[in-house]
């Protein structure tokens, strides 16, 4: 394996920069890489081998021509989810197996113009509906660490790109925990920065209030590095946030001094079991040797945070997903009635969790229902944002788990609320709006397992306090260094 | 909150979803199973709290109304299913 590959985004900036290596060269290594491991890994539906050799070209001609490019070079594995010109934008969904996008998602294009170099478009839970990849009808992805594990979902494909050293930076979106939890299976930091930040333009909806696009690394320092470059407002995206942002990769810091986290009373881990509890009353203790300060926090409304989630994003999906009916893009069914035509194309075209969120949603929204859930569920939002916000007076950060456990083997959640029940510390923070990350923790052999499986734990901060987050996980990351206790054994798994 | 079971064949209608049999009875085992759950959120006393559609800044987003480029005919109807001319081709809608 090409070193390059292992080299992290803010490395092969500053290298390809210097003149040390040329950006095509770091395209070739990659792509090679990709060759080599990712019929094992599965990590990309569509590898963009052409495109991604021309943007090589082009960030070497462009860093001759003295131009500044804050990731030039730097490999980028895109979630199939967000459009870019002329690729085949999936959703990991048959109803857009052939579709081709006709323009470009603002995030992906602000990447890009920083020199990115587009490797692929990576797999998911179809339409980002789900945590483990499974629910994609297009491919496998598994886990680096343990090829019989998921990576995770539903950025699950960016996930294992960047475990795998198949990109240095994985677009995720994450709408109840799709980057945190792909973030905690795979060994990176997973960043959902706050709901507006990046302009979601490009990105095909799945819940509009709550998803939100953010990076797949393997450390904090890149996750800043493709913040500073993605964040801002786009007028493009109306809900997208218009005030400035305050870098974060300058801000980065090695101590927590005069920092206060809050631990949650009710995210008891001894839920968790001996092991897990140990391992996150340690990373509790880290933090407080850094020198935060630790103060007991109560958010009783969160553990009502699922059932907020599972009405709330699947009306809004249902809603979302309406404008695939078979007649402007993707798979069409034909039938001699429109009727007929619509039913039959979403019947072919979706997948069963799919089907099931746009039911559910659709009888959450339906006449007579509606105030019993939909309105229901809004109101109960309010009040876990309030949770939050009285959370915050006490504390500038809150640190809990970033899921309920390490990464499962494939089929191990078939019962769809048992799956749910994976994004239960990640669901509250997303219907607050909040910026929130997982970084790793530990390592667990899970029961059953061989091989060690790293654990997350999740940050989150106050509404545009993303500085003070990356901030802060940089100095845990610092002093722990728990990602690097473990390389990912996908040379070894044999074919 | 209502813990009615859900009426699968008619939420499919809504939704525009054709299922087969062994969906209709799968499906609805399964949002039945989900609903008892969110069932849940009747033990919360909402009856003073606001709703909240969006966490982050509500406020109205205006555009001035001027003309700018947009997408041409050709690359949008590349992606359609079927198309006539430059228009998308869809089964008749009225009938004779």
């Amino acid at each position: 394996m090409n070193e390059l590959v292992r080299r992290g985004a803010g490395e092969i900036a500053r290298a390809v920069r210097s003149g040390e290596v040329r950006a095509r060269e770091v395209a070739d290594a990659v792509l090679e890489r990709v060759d080599a491991v990712d019929d094992r890994v599965g990590a990309y539906l569509t590898p963009l081998h052409e495109l991604a050799r021309a943007h090589a070209d082009r960030v070497d001609r462009r860093l001759r021509d003295g131009e500044a490019l804050p990731l030039a070079g730097v490999p980028l594995a895109i979630k199939d989810n967000m459009c870019v010109t002329g690729t085949r934008t999936t959703c990991a969904s048959k109803i857009l197996e052939d579709w081709v996008a006709p323009y470009t998602a603002t995030a992906v294009a602000r990447m890009l113009a920083a020199g990115c170099i587009p490797i692929g478009k990576t797999n998911l839970d179809e339409f980002a509906m789900g945590s483990s990849c499974e629910n994609s009808a297009l491919g496998v992805t598994r886990n680096p660490y343990d090829p019989s594990r998921v990576p995770g979902g539903s950025s699950g494909g960016s996930s294992a790109a960047v475990a795998a050293c198949e990109a240095a930076i994985g677009l995720g979106s994450d709408t109840g925990g799709s980057i945190r939890e792909p973030g905690a299976f795979c060994n990176l930091v997973g960043f959902k920065p706050t709901y507006g930040r990046i302009s979601r333009y490009g990105l095909i909806a799945f819940a509009s209030s709550l998803d939100q696009i953010g990076p797949l690394t393997r450390c904090v320092e890149d996750a800043a590095l493709a913040y500073d470059v993605m964040a801002g407002y786009d007028p493009m995206d109306a809900t997208s946030i218009d005030r400035p942002v305050e870098p974060a990769a300058p801000a980065l810091r090695e101590s927590l001094e005069g920092l206060r986290v809050g631990i949650v009373r009710e995210f008891d881990t001894q839920k968790l079991g001996s092991e897990l509890d140990g391992i996150y009353r340690q990373a509790y203790r880290d933090l407080q040797a850094l020198g935060a300060e630790l103060v007991d926090v109560a958010l009783p409304t969160a553990d009502y945070g699922l059932a907020t989630y599972y009405l709330i994003a699947p009306a809004e999906c249902s809603s979302n997903l309406a404008r695939f009916d078979g007649v402007r893009y993707g798979l069409r069914v034909d039938a001699d009635d429109v009727q007929a035509m619509y039913e039959r194309t979403r019947a072919a075209g979706f997948g069963p969790e799919v089907k099931r969120r746009i039911l559910i949603g659709t009888h959450a929204l339906s006449s007579g229902y509606y105030d019993a859930y939909y309105v229901r569920a809004q109101k109960a939002r309010t009040l876990i944002a309030g949770d939050f916000e009285r959370a915050f007076e006490r504390c500038d950060a809150i640190a809990c788990p970033a899921a309920s456990q390490a990464a499962f083997t494939f089929n191990a959640k078939s019962d769809p609320y048992s799956m749910y029940m994976m994004d239960y510390y990640t669901i509250p923070m997303s219907l607050a709006g909040l910026p929130a990350l997982s970084v790793p923790c530990g390592w667990t052999t899970p029961p059953g397992g061989t091989l060690p499986m790293p654990l997350g734990l999740q940050l989150c901060a106050p509404l545009f306090a993303e500085r003070l987050l990356l901030g802060a996980a940089h100095a845990y990351e610092r002093s722990t260094q728990h990602a690097r206790r473990h390389e990912p054994p996908v040379e070894a798994v044999s074919r | 909150m209502s813990s009615d079971t859900i009426d699968v064949r008619y939420v499919a209608k809504l939704a525009r979803i054709a299922l087969t049999d062994e969906e209709v009875e799968r499906f609805g085992a399964q949002l039945a199973d989900l609903l008892a759950h969110v069932d849940a959120l009747a033990e919360l006393d909402t009856n003073a709290v606001a709703a909240t559609a969006q966490v982050v800044e509500s406020r109205n987003v205006f555009r001035s109304d001027d003309p700018a480029p947009c997408l041409d005919r050709e690359t949008v109807l590349s992606g359609a299913p079927q198309r006539q001319g430059g228009f998308f081709r869809v089964p008749r809608i009225i009938a004779e």
